[in-house]
């Protein structure tokens, strides 16, 4: 059974529905992350597992237990804020003993179990410090070491990076997970970043209008999205209408294009036969062949349009008989504006949604 | 001006003072518990408790204090209430100067970001805990400003009080002069007098300021 459930959560502020029905299982030790533009209820979702918002409808079982109505103080998770919520008037060392203090630990208990914290977080140095002497990065390790220290039965983190610079973020990340797994604590991560969720999280969460639109690893997100928002979120920026015309056997199938052109998609991201679907694929997926080239399904004609350099290669906007189409082309050859090309679409990189 | 006669008066302004900065104090103590408890009640998410809180707030900062203590001084004793000028004074200065400290509590827990409280609910404490060891410590320091001023204008609407046969330090100038027509000295010895309490006020409250920022 899954460590925590939500079933058929709803959230509405005012007329306003933020979470629409949604469901939710996390297993135990796993870091799952809920990724999505703003507003798309992903922040919403974990304040309300951590009883900082009340549910309309439906049910937040945690180890079994319905956690629905326990107050915030009583449910013992560790929650990281976006901008870390420090205790200006306690030092570093008081920040982290508070939950500790409130949990009546004997004194020389709680410095030790701080001090090894500290020195988890690479603090250990900074005890007697001020929040307000620290840097950005280790605000967000204090944070995070007043989160662990009480040894929460799940950990909250509110896109706790998003204060960081670049550079900054890939390291935290990384000392996030490895904390995590070391722990075995298990943890549902906010962000908007998905190179960030990807790297971070055993399974990713996209939500989208206050639902989950596809609960996966991240490498089925990436490669093999199931719906035409997380296929668009992923970065598949094509869409091509397709209609079904005869299935194969192994789970593919001959489409047709509006303008009658024929397609072969092999690459199923496990989606029922549907007669009308959208075929999606990455910019970098198609080939820019000369025109004519190529063979003869798979294809379609088009004009170059504007073209924009993006260091690894040319992206091109190719106006076709189905419309317009982005496509990176190698850095070694530009293509003119107004050039005729053939552009070729690899049967296994389409996927439907 | 006669310096020798402000002198030779001095144990009696003494006395007069000594009753003003009772009841000023004891206003302070009285109007800051009530203060609290109606800013919490304003910032609470219960509905009657906001609209008693603001009732409280409107009534009193909408009304003059000369007119709440004629009320109760005057007023209360034809409903079977009466008090002795003290009491009454204490009563009528402490639920005057509560409605203004509501609005300054209000303000100061408001201004501390809310992050701080959920922090410290989600480490394990009850709200009213987040409030006393978290919010009110922090709100403290952007308070006290505001405070300080509220203290010193209590200090002299204190005078106010001689009307309902308090003897403090404006009483006791009304009656030297109503003694001895010195009008210049008395009223000059008792400005002088009200110049020293709100001088002793600014330093104390100056002090503060500089500790709690420093910490």
């Amino acid at each position: 059974m899954a460590l925590l459930s939500l079933k058929n959560i709803s959230v509405a502020y005012g007329k306003n529905v933020v979470l629409k029905n949604l469901n939710l299982d996390v297993e135990k030790g796993e870091l799952v992350s809920l990724l999505g533009p703003s507003g798309c209820g992903k922040t919403t979702t974990l304040r309300l597992i951590g009883g900082f918002v009340e549910a309309k409808n439906g049910r937040f079982v945690f180890n079994g237990k319905d956690y629905t109505k326990i107050p915030v103080h009583k449910r013992n998770f560790g929650f990281v804020f976006q901008n870390y919520a420090l205790f200006p008037h306690l030092t570093v060392f008081d920040n982290v003993a508070f939950g500790l203090k409130q949990r009546n630990i004997p004194k020389n208990e709680i410095k030790k179990r701080v001090m090894e914290i500290l020195e988890t977080v690479g603090l250990k140095d900074y005890a007697d410090r001020s929040p307000r002497e620290l840097s950005g990065g280790q605000k967000q390790r204090v944070a995070l070491a007043r989160a662990l220290v009480i040894q929460p039965d799940l950990l909250l983190l509110d896109e706790p990076l998003s204060n960081l610079d670049a550079k900054l973020r890939v390291k935290m990340r990384l000392e996030i997970r490895k904390i995590q797994q070391e722990y075995n604590i298990t943890a549902i991560y906010v962000t908007h970043d998905q190179e960030e969720c990807f790297s971070i999280s055993d399974r990713v969460a996209v939500m989208n209008n206050g639902v989950i639109e596809q609960l996966d690893t991240p490498q089925k997100i990436y490669n093999l999205p199931r719906t035409e928002f997380v296929a668009n979120f992923v970065g598949f920026e094509n869409f091509i209408e397709l209609e079904l015309e005869a299935k194969e056997r192994g789970g593919g199938g001959f489409y047709k294009l509006k303008n009658g052109q024929r397609f072969k998609v092999t690459h199923f991201n496990g989606r029922e036969y549907e007669r009308y679907v959208k075929g999606a694929i990455r910019p970098e997926e198609i080939d820019i062949l000369n025109e004519g080239g190529g063979k003869e399904t798979n294809t379609l004609k088009g004009i170059i349009g504007i073209s924009t350099f993006l260091g690894k290669h040319y992206q091109y906007v190719v106006e076709t008989e189905v419309g317009r189409l982005l496509v990176n082309g190698s850095a070694h050859k530009r293509y003119e504006k107004g050039e005729r090309v053939t552009l070729y679409f690899p049967e296994d990189k389409i996927v439907l949604v | 001006m006669d310096f020798t006669f402000i002198i030779d008066k001095l144990p009696v302004f003494a006395l007069g003072a000594v009753m003003t900065i009772e009841l000023t104090v004891l206003s302070i103590i009285f109007g800051s518990i009530l203060g609290l408890i109606a800013a919490l009640a304003k910032i609470s998410k219960k509905k009657p408790l906001v609209y008693a809180a603001s009732f409280y707030t409107w009534i009193i900062r909408g009304t003059p204090l000369l007119v709440q203590l004629y009320f109760i001084y005057y007023g209360l004793p034809k409903v079977g209430i009466e008090l002795d000028p003290f009491p009454a004074a204490v009563i009528g200065m402490s639920i005057c100067g509560g409605a203004y400290i509501t609005e300054i509590i209000r303000a100061g827990i408001e201004s501390i970001d809310k992050g701080q409280m959920e922090a410290a609910r989600s480490l394990g404490m009850s709200y009213l805990q987040a409030m006393r060891r978290v919010i009110i410590p922090q709100a403290l320091r952007r308070m006290l400003p505001p405070m300080g001023n509220e203290f010193i204008a209590l200090l002299k609407d204190s005078s106010l009080v001689s009307t309902i046969a308090m003897v403090e330090l404006m009483r006791t100038a009304t009656q030297i002069n109503a003694a001895t027509f010195k009008s210049i000295e008395a009223f000059f010895a008792a400005g002088v007098f009200y110049l020293f309490l709100t001088t002793i006020f600014t330093v104390i409250f100056n002090r503060l300021e500089h500790k709690l920022s420093i910490n």
